[in-house]
């Protein structure tokens, strides 16, 4: 971690090297440390650290990207003198018409010295714990947890500077009971906070409940989803239906819904970079302060994400959710939320007189983007539930479903929520679990 | 280079490591990226840095930087040594390379044209001219096109005295027209040569000339809009299916060299990536698929996207039979995995993600090889079935079991023609029933080995690009049209 009084120096250092009308410089700085485990023993565990910085400028109307890992003076200066090599050979993009202005950007807490500091041995002596309880049940452990540092600035030459460090600890487990798995993870800023004995026991307990599988009919069922599989909803309602570009694209559900119903009424989803429940980052990779964006309100279409070129398009103003550039996606929503309901989750199985309980998916993909249709399959916990009770473990399902239609079918939400940071890209969703009936099942597994 | 090797080997011997290898990787890639008639992206890129893995107390540790200077390196090597330390308190037992691995030698990738010297206003041109083809065609909603080309440089030496440079040169092109109709909420894509951005291999400039974007544009585009009123793919339980070699690439890639990926199918992968159905038990013991199927692993194929002079432990690249006449016969192996289930020496397959991850077993050119048909003869022979075309979606079970696939374009085949253009299709089946039930694969004239760029896996994940060669194939009672 270079620390901000450094990343502003070394920031204004490449902007002044740079002749072009405009200049963005991203910096991202990252520590990061992860224990992997299977077998009940770790076979591999990492640390990288980098930094990485990534230069836009803009000739006129023509932009180029330059970026590198090498903050030698020599290096900083090849980095914008290409940057600006390639601009002069782009065409111009009459669209284009600034970088962004600065603007007040609100100072959220999000870097926790602990999780920065967590070390091998820390992070080896929570694995031996998970690894501990699993032999004493007889089931095999498998996970990894990853403690990570980011700082991450943008300064242009229109005097935005911006700066946040965050970090967040991440731990996940698969319990595997002989034919049965149980899943379980947890993420928080502070990685104290994570309960190794409370995962453990979750995702043993699961496996154990899981073995010797019998095999379910595909079909429609009334579905408990965990919070684990409502968060891969959020992340593909993210990509294909709340962005401004995929709306201008006319590839969204929400094009020409805005005002209409859209959701069930008890759904209310939003986007919140700088909440203080997320792994929050107040600005985006533009410098733009992020806005809280609610894209379904009570089952309403409300409203969607935009980066400077998207809300140039439409006459409005970004909302701060750039990527970086160049950036050939449009905006993304990186911080989503879905409103708890009230009931508690122990509860939700209760009235459902024959459904599935669904701990999480796996390997989902987009079938058809406007009618948000996904296939994928079910894992690592997967029952029957009879008269308000789970019954039996069934072999994985295969579904093809709307996820927009099982969010107009929602019957129940629970009070708790739980927080995850994705893979890929490190976005953060907030979600409960939920009650869907009319989830469509068209296969399953051996 | 050589310099900051030795150091680090000396530092990690000195302070207790068995093992040691170090890998600096410098990658420089550039991208162009056009839309809807102007240049949306360009960039260039450079990473650089060093990666160590040790072993100590018989454990495995990593450590990365992206500092080049000694006072780093020393740095990383005892992060790595206390990262091993750590590691060790939950061993069951030791890690066991089995033999020394001693390599040495230079790999460069062959190519004519080198792509970073073709000017930056060339490519641009070429693809906004393949950009304007798709744009003349009436209803085409979005159009895009892209280039990559990629140069990574890597030294790796190791303290049992391997020392190996490479130098891997990747071009890669695609073109992609949209087409939608809001009043049916119906949105249709088409792809050339291949769907999910672009097609790539281990060429020169010359692979992305022989493409020709620029003629394929007009039928792209058209395509795209013909599929918004074209009739839905049908529903059926036992249809023959004919896949093109691009989706068939896709296939073998899920659901052949995801499994026989020998750390999952012994656990490593079971939290993440999951497991695999062909245990070790299965192994020459197996039927994977019919007598017709015959897969191999080749990271030797000139030009192909998984090909190189060695993996990242130095073990030279090779061929492994995986499927012979249908028996499953092969694994895709490392130094330890191989040892741990007695296969003798490692077939090669170890392959990092840059300096900043380390290796893992990853696919090379899974190669499913050349029939006898003629793509005519195979649709001549077909009375009453589907040819599907260019993967849209891909889904499989974490044993890599059920698989579903859609793909962008497809038509129905009746009396031995290709008739009806269908949309929304899809496919879905058990992975050896469907592999057993392959009757037909075409000959080497219809053969490409596809490039497969976006090969993710492992925690931290890490992107591979691999290689399957296919031909046309086909299927007997698959299930289609599981759309509603």
């Amino acid at each position: 971690m270079l620390g901000i009084e450094r990343v502003r120096e070394l920031t204004q250092q490449i902007l002044a090297l740079s002749k072009a009308d405009e200049t963005e410089v991203l910096f991202t700085g990252t520590d990061a440390a992860l224990t992997r485990f299977a077998n009940s023993q770790i076979h591999q565990n990492v640390a990288e650290t980098n930094t990485d910085i990534r230069v836009r400028v803009v000739c006129g109307k023509k932009i180029g990207v330059a970026s590198s890992n090498d903050l030698s003076p020599d290096a900083l200066k090849r980095t914008v003198d290409t940057a600006r090599v390639i601009a002069q050979l782009q065409r111009e993009n009459p669209d284009f018409r600034a970088l962004p202005e600065p603007q007040p950007i609100p100072r959220v807490e999000a870097f926790v010295e602990h999780t920065a500091n967590f070390s091998p041995e820390q992070r080896a002596q929570a694995v031996s714990v998970l690894c501990k309880k699993a032999k004493a049940q007889g089931v095999v452990a498998a996970g990894a947890f990853a403690t990570t540092a980011l700082e991450i600035a943008v300064a242009n030459s229109r005097g935005v500077f911006a700066y946040h460090p965050v970090t967040y600890a991440d731990l996940n487990t698969v319990m595997t009971a002989e034919t049965g798995t149980g899943y379980a993870s947890f993420t928080h800023a502070d990685a104290r906070a994570v309960n190794v004995e409370a995962l453990a026991d979750e995702a043993i307990d699961k496996a154990l409940r899981s073995r010797d599988p019998g095999a379910t009919e595909a079909g429609e069922y009334t579905v408990l989803l965990e919070e684990y599989a409502v968060h891969d909803i959020l992340n593909f309602l993210a990509f294909v239906a709340f962005s401004a570009q995929a709306v201008q694209e006319d590839r969204s559900f929400m094009k020409g819904k805005f005002g209409e119903k859209v959701m069930s009424e008890s759904v209310t989803l939003w986007d919140d970079g700088c909440a203080p429940d997320t792994i929050a980052l107040p600005f985006d990779f533009e410098g733009v302060p992020r806005q809280k964006v609610v894209f379904v309100e009570n089952g309403i279409a409300r409203g969607v994400v935009y980066d400077t070129a998207t809300a140039q398009r439409d006459g409005v103003a970004s909302t701060g959710h750039s990527l970086p550039a160049p950036n050939t996606m449009g905006p993304l929503a990186l911080h989503m939320f879905m409103a708890p309901g009230d009931t508690p989750k122990r509860e939700l199985i209760r009235g459902i007189e024959r459904g599935l309980w669904v701990t999480r998916f796996w390997y989902t993909r987009v079938v058809h983007p406007m009618k948000v249709l996904i296939t994928g399959m079910t894992r690592d916990g997967t029952f029957l539930i009879e008269k308000g009770e789970v019954t039996r473990p069934v072999k994985n399902l295969r579904f093809t479903t709307s996820y927009l239609d099982a969010l107009n079918r929602v019957r129940a939400i629970s009070r708790e929520t739980k927080l995850f940071i994705n893979d890929w890209g490190g976005a953060s969703r907030r979600v409960p679990a939920l009650v869907v009936d009319g989830f469509r099942f068209t296969g399953a597994t051996q | 280079m050589r310099d900051i090797a030795n150091r680090a080997l000396n530092i990690a011997q000195v302070r207790g490591a068995t093992y040691a290898d170090i890998r600096i990787v410098a990658r420089d890639t550039q991208r162009i990226a056009v839309k809807n008639g102007r240049v949306e992206a360009l960039e260039q890129d450079e990473t650089q840095g060093l990666g160590v893995r040790v072993i100590a107390n018989g454990a495995w540790g990593f450590a990365a930087s992206s500092r080049l200077e000694m006072s780093e390196v020393e740095r990383v090597v005892l992060q790595a040594i206390a990262i091993a330390k750590a590691s060790a308190l939950t061993k069951a037992r030791d890690v066991d390379l089995g033999e020394p691995v001693v390599s040495k030698g230079a790999y460069q990738t062959a190519v004519k044209i080198d792509p970073f010297t073709v000017p930056m206003a060339d490519k641009i041109a070429l693809l906004l001219q393949a950009d304007e083809e798709m744009r003349r065609v009436n209803g085409v909603k979005v159009t895009r096109g892209e280039m990559v080309f990629v140069r990574e440089n890597k030294t790796l030496a190791s303290t049992e005295g391997s020392f190996i440079t490479q130098e891997i040169v990747e071009s890669g092109c695609g073109i992609v027209a949209l087409a939608t109709d809001l009043r049916s909420g119906e949105v249709q894509v088409r792809s050339y040569p291949n769907s999910v951005g672009r097609h790539q291999q281990t060429r020169g400039y010359e692979f992305i000339v022989e493409q020709k974007l620029v003629e394929n544009a007009p039928r792209v585009a058209e395509q795209a809009v013909a599929l918004l009123t074209a009739d839905p793919c049908p529903s059926d339980d036992a249809a023959t299916l004919i896949l093109d070699s691009s989706q068939l690439a896709l296939q073998i890639h899920e659901s052949c060299g995801h499994p026989i990926e020998l750390d999952r199918v012994l656990g490593s992968e079971a939290a993440y990536a999951g497991t695999s159905f062909l245990t070790p038990d299965k192994l020459n013991n197996f039927r994977y698929g019919s007598e017709v199927v015959n897969i191999v692993a080749d990271a030797t194929v000139p030009g192909a996207l998984g090909t190189f002079g060695y993996d990242d432990e130095g073990v030279p690249a090779q061929r492994t039979d995986i499927v012979k006449n249908g028996l499953f016969v092969g694994y895709l192996t490392s130094r330890e995995t191989a040892r741990q289930l007695g296969l003798g020496q490692s077939n090669g397959t170890m392959r990092a993600d840059g300096w900043n991850r380390p290796p893992i077993i990853r696919m090379t050119n899974i190669n499913l090889l050349p029939g006898t048909w003629s793509v005519d003869d195979l649709i001549a022979d077909t009375d009453d079935g589907l040819w599907m075309e260019t993967n849209r979606s891909w889904s499989i079970d974490d044993k890599r079991l059920n698989f579903q696939f859609g793909t962008e374009i497809a038509w129905e085949i009746k009396g031995g023609k290709k008739t009806r253009l269908l949309k929304n299709a899809t496919y879905t089946g058990i992975t050896p029933q469907f592999w057993g039930a392959c009757d037909a694969v075409c000959n080497e004239q219809a053969w490409v080995v596809w490039g497969t760029p976006n090969c993710g896996k492992g925690q931290p994940p890490q992107i591979a690009h691999t290689g399957h060669g296919a031909a046309p194939a086909r299927f007997r009672n698959v299930r289609v049209g599981v759309i509603k």
